[in-house]
């Protein structure tokens, strides 16, 4: 009696891990994709808040 | 237009400082004694109070939630203040919080030396103290959120996002780990039983790691590494790639702390992947700070606070490298239980967390007080003396811990298992006591540390209210460059909260969901039975002593465990554990098959005097069990309270188990007295050899070649 064999019961169970990979490289590539493109000056500015 | 004028709170920080120091003084020092439990166990000194099961809970709570949590506090009031530019929201919800986390600190303290817990790890303070810590959470919120609602900087910097971060998910985690089922006013069932029990546990445990051990810090850094140095954070691209990443990725890792338990594979692979993938936004972290340095390495030589922010990301570095590696399923076999796990941590905490926190107080103390430190000199000796003590901590017990896996997987040509258990723990009590020196070492550094602050806090003069002044949000112009769409959230700290809400929530949801979905599919083992009264009642008794600190209640399927302690644990025998007892390392043997080894009288007389039994053992006496009576009077609260956690007690049972409980008491009396031990029934042992003497037999009576067991 393996704990897998209790998951067959549930309709679909490949679908969580699924999601969970689909979610992160759709947040990764969208964080990425942001942080390339943004301005540096704002990105120097704001790097600079805790010495002002 | 003219600047706001307005005053930076020092106080809140000066006295949540104080509180860091003194809590970490008493955790660290609790922490050598039960080190040096560990190699001498005379030194529990026979009474409750001062044995090791008690006091590893103390001294895991005081480091974790008093020592870290008020430098966290600390910390985050200075920052928040500064970068965005305004007073705390409200003084009297600052002195709430402090003095609130202080009456927890000192109630929960109280209560695991008294043995109130629950019995999870890094959870153990009872029901009352999880509603203080939540209201105390909430006030903090308010608190925080109040002060970046009325900032006057438009923008978040990384460093609030992580305090933001944090604040979301130990909220979620405490109290979704905290769901209990109160008995009486100091004792509570955990509402989730066995494997979904283990599951939520270790989600948040691994997540107060992430949560309460790490976001929070590389706040800290984020702030404390730049000021140290003079220069701005190395990449500030990278801040917010491993900000997002690191919240995402964090929360779904906790399974690896139950690789080849009765956890769903599915899960243990989950874990094992998204810990792997940690070592990406952690070492992006660790060397964002270390390059924010980049430059005055020559400072390095000369300041201890910089001494100590290097150490502590290197430390960061390591730990957050060889956790993963740790999540893999061979080397997690042979580091868990040993105490190759306990070295990870300390690297972690002494490394990581205590050289910030110094490294913070020493920078903090003088700018606060207006001065210099007394003795940059004495300074440096506590970095060098707390260098080598957590060296001379961690690598005799990484030592420990790969000799006493090896011997627990040796066998003999012959076939037969090469070392006895006890073995294997008299062989590595010598690193028990380099250990403890380590640790001794350390805390004489923190000693050091003590002293120069508080000859630093006499010599200056302690600035209460420290002006500022600023332009009013309102007044400052919009920035003239287009704005992306993450400025638009940084500059909306609501939605930054639901953001990372939302990213902690669905980790968290698809983790434990389908945990949930299948219980009611679990086809239970026909023959596990619930708990008799008598045995309830020892199981609290187990739970009271923290017996779960050094041993397990989980069978790996590997052979030289199959051969050690018998068949694998299944699932499906801890559907009646509220709250699960797997444990989490072994000094003493694994304990889930223990019923029927011994005779009753062997565990009479070892829990009298354990190394009248088993010669070299590390156990201390339990010989107030013999004397204390059980609290029959709570047997029916309990049944009931167990009813409704849905264990299958007949219905009216509550009213006769106290019957049960004594006929059960008279059965072991009788077999005591047959090896010439006198005792009466209503003793506190006797309800404790009736749990031990039940452990794991439940499908021994089934035929074990059942398809259902299999």
């Amino acid at each position: 009696m393996k704990f897998t064999n209790y998951l067959k019961q549930i309709h679909n169970v490949s679908i969580y891990p699924l999601i969970s990979l689909i979610l992160f490289t759709a947040i990764f590539t969208i964080v990425a994709i942001y942080v390339f493109s943004a301005d540096k000056k704002k990105m120097d500015d704001q790097a600079g808040i805790p010495l002002q | 237009m003219q600047p706001e004028k307005f005053f930076y709170d020092n106080r809140i920080v000066k006295q949540f400082g104080i509180a860091t120091i003194i809590w970490g003084i008493v955790g660290m020092l609790v922490g050598v004694v039960i080190a040096f439990q560990l190699a001498y166990p005379a030194l529990s000194f026979g009474i409750p109070y001062t044995t090791f099961g008690r006091l590893r809970p103390l001294h895991t709570n005081a480091v974790i939630f008093a020592f870290v949590g008020n430098a966290v506090f600390a910390g985050s009031y200075y920052i928040f203040q500064r970068v965005l530019k305004t007073r705390m929201f409200n003084d009297t919800l600052s002195k709430i919080h402090l003095w609130g986390w202080q009456l927890i600190i000192v109630v929960g303290a109280v209560s695991l030396l008294l043995g109130y817990t629950t019995g999870k790890e890094y959870a153990e303070l009872e029901w009352p103290i999880d509603i203080m810590i939540t209201i105390v959470w909430v006030v903090f919120g308010i608190n925080m959120f109040g002060t970046i609602l009325k900032r006057r900087e438009r923008h978040l910097y990384v460093a609030i996002w992580f305090f933001i971060g944090t604040w979301v998910a130990v909220a979620m985690l405490h109290i979704v780990n905290s769901f209990e089922l109160p008995v009486s006013l100091f004792k509570s069932y955990s509402l989730y039983a066995g494997v979904q029990d283990a599951l939520v546990q270790w989600w948040y445990g691994h997540n107060a790691v992430a949560f309460f051990l790490t976001t929070p810090f590389l706040g800290l850094m984020y702030y404390f590494v730049p000021k140290a140095a003079e220069r701005p954070v190395y990449s500030y691209r990278w801040s917010i790639i491993h900000f997002w990443a690191l919240i995402f990725i964090y929360i779904w890792a906790g399974p690896h702390h139950l690789l080849y338990t009765a956890l769903p594979e599915w899960a243990q692979a989950l874990g094992t992947v998204f810990s792997i993938m940690l070592i990406l936004p952690s070492w992006g972290g660790m060397l964002n700070g270390l390059f924010t340095i980049r430059g005055a390495w020559d400072k390095v030589k000369e300041d201890p606070v910089l001494k100590m922010f290097v150490v502590a990301l290197t430390a960061y570095g390591m730990a957050t490298f060889e956790g993963p590696m740790l999540s893999l399923k061979s080397v997690n076999a042979v580091s868990h239980y040993t105490d190759w796990t306990i070295a990870h941590v300390h690297v972690g905490a002494l490394g990581f967390n205590g050289f910030m926190i110094f490294g913070m107080l020493y920078w903090l103390v003088p700018r606060m007080w207006n001065t210099t430190l007394f003795s940059r000199k004495l300074a440096n000796q506590h970095f060098i003396i707390g260098t080598i003590g957590i060296l001379v901590y961690a690598v005799p017990l990484y030592w420990a811990g790969f000799t006493q896996s090896l011997m627990w997987k040796k066998f003999t040509e012959s076939g037969q298992l090469q070392y006895q258990f006890i073995e294997t723990i008299t062989s590595i009590v010598p690193m028990y006591i380099l250990r403890a020196i380590g640790g001794t070492l350390y805390l004489g550094g923190a000693l050091m540390a003590v002293y120069n602050l508080a000859k630093t806090m006499t010599k200056g003069s302690f600035v209460a209210n420290e002006a500022a002044e600023a332009m009013p949000l309102k007044l400052q112009a919009m920035p003239a460059v287009k704005m992306h769409w993450h400025s638009v959230i940084e500059r909306k700290p609501v939605r930054m909260l639901i953001f990372s809400l939302v990213a902690v929530a669905i980790g968290g949801a698809i983790e434990l969901v389908p945990t949930f979905m299948i219980e009611s599919n679990v086809p239970s083992i026909a023959a596990v039975k619930p708990y008799t009264p008598l045995e309830l009642q020892g199981r609290d008794i187990y739970v009271r002593e923290g017996c779960y600190t050094c041993h397990s209640q989980m069978i790996r399927p590997f052979r030289d465990e199959e051969a050690r302690y018998g068949e694998y644990s299944k699932a499906g025998e801890f559907v009646y554990d509220h709250p699960f007892q797997w444990g989490s390392k072994r000094t003493g043997p694994d304990l889930h098959r223990e019923g029927g080894k011994y005779p009753d009288s062997w565990h009479f007389r070892h829990m009298r005097d354990p190394q009248e039994m088993s010669p070299g053992s590390l156990m201390p006496t339990y010989n107030w069990l013999i004397e204390n009576d059980i609290q029959v009077k709570s047997t029916p609260a309990k049944i009931r309270a167990m009813q409704t956690l849905g264990v299958p007690y007949p219905k009216g049972f509550d009213k006769i188990a106290n019957d049960d409980l004594y006929r059960q008491a008279d059965s072991i009396v009788a077999s005591l007295q047959k090896d010439k031990i006198k005792v009466s029934r209503d003793k506190e042992i006797i309800a404790i050899i009736a749990y031990l003497q039940r452990l794991g037999t439940d499908i021994k009576k089934q035929q074990t070649t059942s398809d259902e067991v299999h």
